[in-house]
């Protein structure tokens, strides 16, 4: 956290002891291993004896959150972290099978005797671990067959087929040879992709992103601060965010929450033709099939859409819609709550022309999502502008 | 949901709930569902962390300077809190210190009720900026002596216990004339 | 383009140590009342913000998606917000923030525990607060680290356990006004607290406030929109936050710093320049009695070391010059951390408003301070109400 902090202060060419007015950090106990997990925040990104807080939601809650903290004329400037230590996690499935309703869903998931796949710190592409699948009866499951069911549903009420979320994971694998902070690169073609196995038929092996450790410092500032400081800023032109039911049996599993948040950002940003004002997106794709469903419920796409945009290249960083040219989750890795942060920080980079050989072209406005992961429902959407 | 039956002048108007009784779940008169999370963590433990703990290994204590702030800090970390910056050299502290507060407490670890009380508190080191040091147990003294302000100093394990850890200290016994 | 934000409406559930309810009954028990006393239906909210401590004790990852249909957060834009035992006057402050801001014109605030949730004991949840490099392997139990504090508190200024004891008194009496309270007694006396079984010395039984379940909910809009629903708004005056360092062993506790700061903050902004005048009555976090002292001196509210004499004195009681906790508090009310709101908040609410009933404060009090605390000795919320 440190490292990210004092880079992000850096870039910016602040002092955190005298100039930043609040702090935020992003995140949620059970990731880092503590209860009460604010207690270990301050120190290390120089809020002591400052106001900071703590936001339980993925990063990009807390630049919405400090959007509003500035908007309040209460504060001039406002720095936001998030970090994923995901590698602490030894037992990282069942952490995320302990977000299940306790009464209706967790009961149906069986006990557990031994460690899950899916997070260990000693996956590597080349080595997969043994599938533990849910038919032996005395396994909990995989809290990842949610996704295995939402899949399902996508792909038949849209169409979309297996290939062309393969092709997601492709692209997103590539355009992570250019980007110096991905870690889960790989030149692999969409049958490589089709031939991996089955975990949570019809998610596939390679449809999932891995797990990554990192940390994200951002520093917000209002319009006449950023110019006192010298700085040709990119704009948080808007930001939304949105929760469906928590409930799972009576959620549409449509992304719903994609789109009202997308609303909600668009409005403030005034946006009325995302398709055409957006130069390049960066959407949460944990799954392969995610990034697909989310730039439909983004109003981007129309249901079905995607999948053929997937496939004809228009989603490279050189096509018509250019989405993660990170190399999103599946190519940088799943970074928990960091996941917003870590896809706002490639628009900012992009925006400001930075992004090297993964840089798109005459970029005006650019927008990035994230979704809080299995199971919620909840996600946020924020855009930025020259 | 059964509301509260009395109206209260003034607000809130109703506190609504219904008050369960550990021998209503005893007594099985309310159903309930049961999880226990497999939750098991391994924290790298830090630059600064990892040298401490060398340290105790070694039956030391250290400490870590900041030029800027001009202070000794222990427990050592990698950057000053203070200033921001990162921190300099490392010194080693003396195992003696005073006690900075302390509880006599009937409670243990997991709040059974004991007769001998353990004496628990934070001990500032010497060498040490005032304020700085960590907590730790007391021990060869009784409840009625232990004070705010009393010297004391470091009881070790023996060296072939020692696994690097705040435990390499078993506690802090006071510091009685001519040690 | 900050905004005036008031408050509409206030509710609370029940506080005890176990509740049949869910945290999303709860939740849901708190927000109705809240949106019925306001006048408010589900589609005028326009953002929701939940606050709710560890999720341990609800033995949810991530409790506050699980909770969010209760705070009527569904298809609504929602977010938790989570500052240990701040979290109380954290999550008003954060509703705040969505008003002010402009962003939200109608903002519900919900706090919810479920402390009963942990098996055997919520106190075994506590044990991972610690540092795991530092503390925990030496195994140590919460109590002991409110001894630590309170020894060197009452070592420092030289202070009389019975002058504390009395705190605890007068806010198990002052519950008894309070339908939702715990623990009232209108018959507790200091020799019962000096009596009562000790911890963790200094600490005995009674200076401590217990693990409750309970829920607490606020209704916010903006003052543009205000006109529609009172003609008598209570204001948001000021908010403050402040977090120490991580290192508790590297601090002298014997006066809370963050919490000054975080004073100094809202009364900034409330436009308060001496708060002993300008302060009407005040509702500082009172998990252990000598805490409530030590809060109010951390309030600025008097010299350090002082606040226990003012009790003596009968200055804190509810006809007295400052009444301090006169909803009972914690030590009357209950401790289910984040819905500590109820006390803290609610409450200053509830009295500006003239709606106290039994617990009601004579006169006229216009501005009333209500403040948390919460992780490792470290973070403070403040805030200040005040009417018209």
């Amino acid at each position: 956290m440190y490292e990210a902090c004092n880079k992000a202060y850096v870039d910016a060419g602040i002092d955190p002891r005298k100039d930043v007015g609040s702090f935020i950090t992003c995140a949620e106990d059970y990731w880092e291993g503590f209860s009460i997990f604010d207690e270990f925040v301050p120190d290390q990104i120089g809020a002591l004896l400052r106001p900071c807080c703590t936001v339980c939601g993925d990063g990009l809650y807390g630049l919405g959150t400090a959007y509003m903290q500035i908007m309040t004329e209460v504060f001039d400037v406002v720095a936001v972290e998030a970090h994923s230590k995901v590698s602490d996690l030894l037992t990282y499935g069942d952490i995320v099978l302990h977000a299940f309703d306790p009464v209706y869903e967790k009961p149906v998931s069986g006990p557990v005797e031994r460690p899950w796949y899916g997070g260990s710190p000693e996956y590597s592409e080349q080595d997969p671990k043994p599938l533990i699948g849910a038919t032996d009866e005395k396994q909990r499951v995989h809290p990842y067959f949610l996704a295995g069911l939402e899949m399902q549903h996508y792909l038949k009420t849209t169409g979309t087929t297996e290939e062309q979320c393969a092709s997601v994971v492709v692209k997103n694998k590539k355009n992570a040879y250019a980007n110096p902070y991905a870690d889960y690169e790989l030149n692999i073609d969409v049958e490589d992709v089709m031939k991996s196995e089955y975990l949570f038929k019809p998610v596939k092996k390679y449809d999932i992103a891995p797990n990554v450790d990192g940390a994200i410092c951002f520093v917000l500032a209002d319009d006449k601060t950023a110019k006192d400081l010298g700085i040709e800023p990119i704009y948080l032109e808007g930001f939304g965010w949105c929760s469906e039911t928590p409930w799972l049996s009576t959620r549409g599993f449509d992304a719903l929450y994609a789109k009202k948040a997308a609303r909600m950002a668009y409005k403030m940003a005034g946006i009325t033709s995302p398709k055409k004002e957006l130069d390049v997106i960066e959407v949460d794709d944990r799954f392969s099939y995610k990034e697909l469903q989310h730039i439909e419920a983004l109003g981007l796409a129309k249901p079905g859409e995607a999948g053929f945009m997937a496939e004809n290249g228009d989603l490279e960083i050189k096509g018509e819609l250019p989405t993660n040219p990170s190399g999103g989750s599946l190519g940088v890795g799943n970074s928990l709550e960091a996941t917003g942060l870590q896809k706002a920080l490639e628009i900012v980079t992009q925006l400001r022309g930075h992004a090297g050989k993964r840089q798109v072209p005459e970029v005006e406005k650019g927008l990035a999502q994230a979704w809080r992961g299995i199971p919620s429902g909840s996600g946020a959407v924020a855009v930025f502008g020259r | 949901m059964r509301m509260a039956e009395k109206k209260y002048e003034g607000y809130p108007k109703e506190a609504p709930g219904t008050h369960l009784r550990t021998s209503d779940i005893r007594e099985k008169k309310v159903s309930y569902t049961w999880w226990e999370p497999e939750v098991q963590y391994a924290w790298s433990v830090g630059h600064a962390m990892s040298e401490f703990l060398k340290g105790l290994k070694q039956g030391k204590i250290l400490g870590i300077h900041c030029k800027r702030c001009k202070r000794v800090i222990t427990p050592p970390r990698s950057f000053c809190e203070y200033c921001y910056g990162p921190t300099d050299e490392w010194i080693e502290l003396p195992d003696t210190g005073i006690i900075e507060t302390y509880s006599i407490s009937y409670l243990d670890p997991n709040a059974n009720r004991i007769e001998e009380p353990i004496l628990i508190g934070v001990i500032d080191i010497d060498g040490a900026d005032e304020h700085h040091g960590f907590m730790h147990y007391f021990g060869e003294m009784s409840k009625d002596e232990i004070k705010i302000g009393m010297k004391v100093k470091a009881v070790w394990k023996p060296e072939n216990e020692r696994e690097g850890a705040i435990t390499d200290i078993k506690y802090f016994k006071p510091l009685r004339g001519g040690e | 383009m900050k905004k005036d934000v008031a408050v509409l409406g206030a509710g609370m559930t029940l506080f005890r140590r176990r509740l049949k309810e869910t945290g999303k009954e709860l939740s849901y028990l708190a927000a109705k009342q809240a949106m019925e006393e306001a006048g408010i239906q589900k589609d005028e909210i326009d953002m929701v913000v939940m606050g709710t401590a560890p999720d341990a004790f609800d033995g949810i990852h991530m409790k506050g998606e699980n909770l969010l249909d209760g705070a009527a957060g569904a298809n609504k834009p929602y977010v938790r917000v989570f500052n240990g035992g701040g979290t109380g006057v954290f999550a008003p402050i954060a509703g705040w923030w969505h008003v002010a801001s402009g962003v939200a014109d109608v903002c519900l605030v919900v706090c919810e525990e479920k402390m009963g949730s942990c098996y055997p004991h919520p106190q075994t949840a506590f044990r991972h607060i610690w540092d795991p490099i530092l503390d925990r392997p030496l195994n140590p139990n919460l109590v002991w680290l409110f001894a630590m504090e309170m020894n060197r508190y009452m070592t420092v200024h030289n202070i009389k356990k019975e002058d504390i004891a009395r705190i605890a008194v007068k806010n198990k009496r002052n519950a008894v006004g309070h339908p939702c309270a715990q623990l009232a007694d209108p018959n507790i006396t200091v020799d019962d607290v000096l009596n009562s079984e000790v911890m963790a010395w200094p600490v005995q039984r009674l200076d401590i406030s217990p693990p409750s379940d309970g829920a607490a909910a606020i209704v916010y809009c903006s003052k543009d929109v205000v006109g529609k629903y009172t003609d008598d708004p209570i204001y948001v005056g000021g908010v403050g936050w402040n977090i120490d360092s991580t290192m508790w062993t590297n601090r002298d506790l014997y006066f809370p710093r963050y919490v000054a700061l975080a004073a100094k903050m809202c009364y900034k902004m409330a436009g308060i320049h001496n708060p002993t005048k300008d302060i009407d009555f005040a509702e500082p976090y009172d998990p252990f009695d000598y805490k409530e002292a030590h809060h109010t001196e951390g309030l600025l509210l008097c010299k350090k070391g002082e606040a226990p004499l003012l009790t003596k004195e009968g200055v804190t009681a509810r006809d007295g010059d400052l009444p301090i906790c006169p909803s009972g508090g914690l030590l009357g009310v209950g401790n289910p951390i984040a819905a500590t709101m109820g006390q803290k908040v609610c409450e200053l609410y509830w009295q500006l408003a003239g709606k106290a009933g039994k617990r009601q404060i004579p006169g006229d009090p216009r501005v009333g301070v209500g403040q948390a605390w919460g992780d490792i000795m470290q973070m403070a919320t403040v805030i200040a109400l005040r009417r018209g």
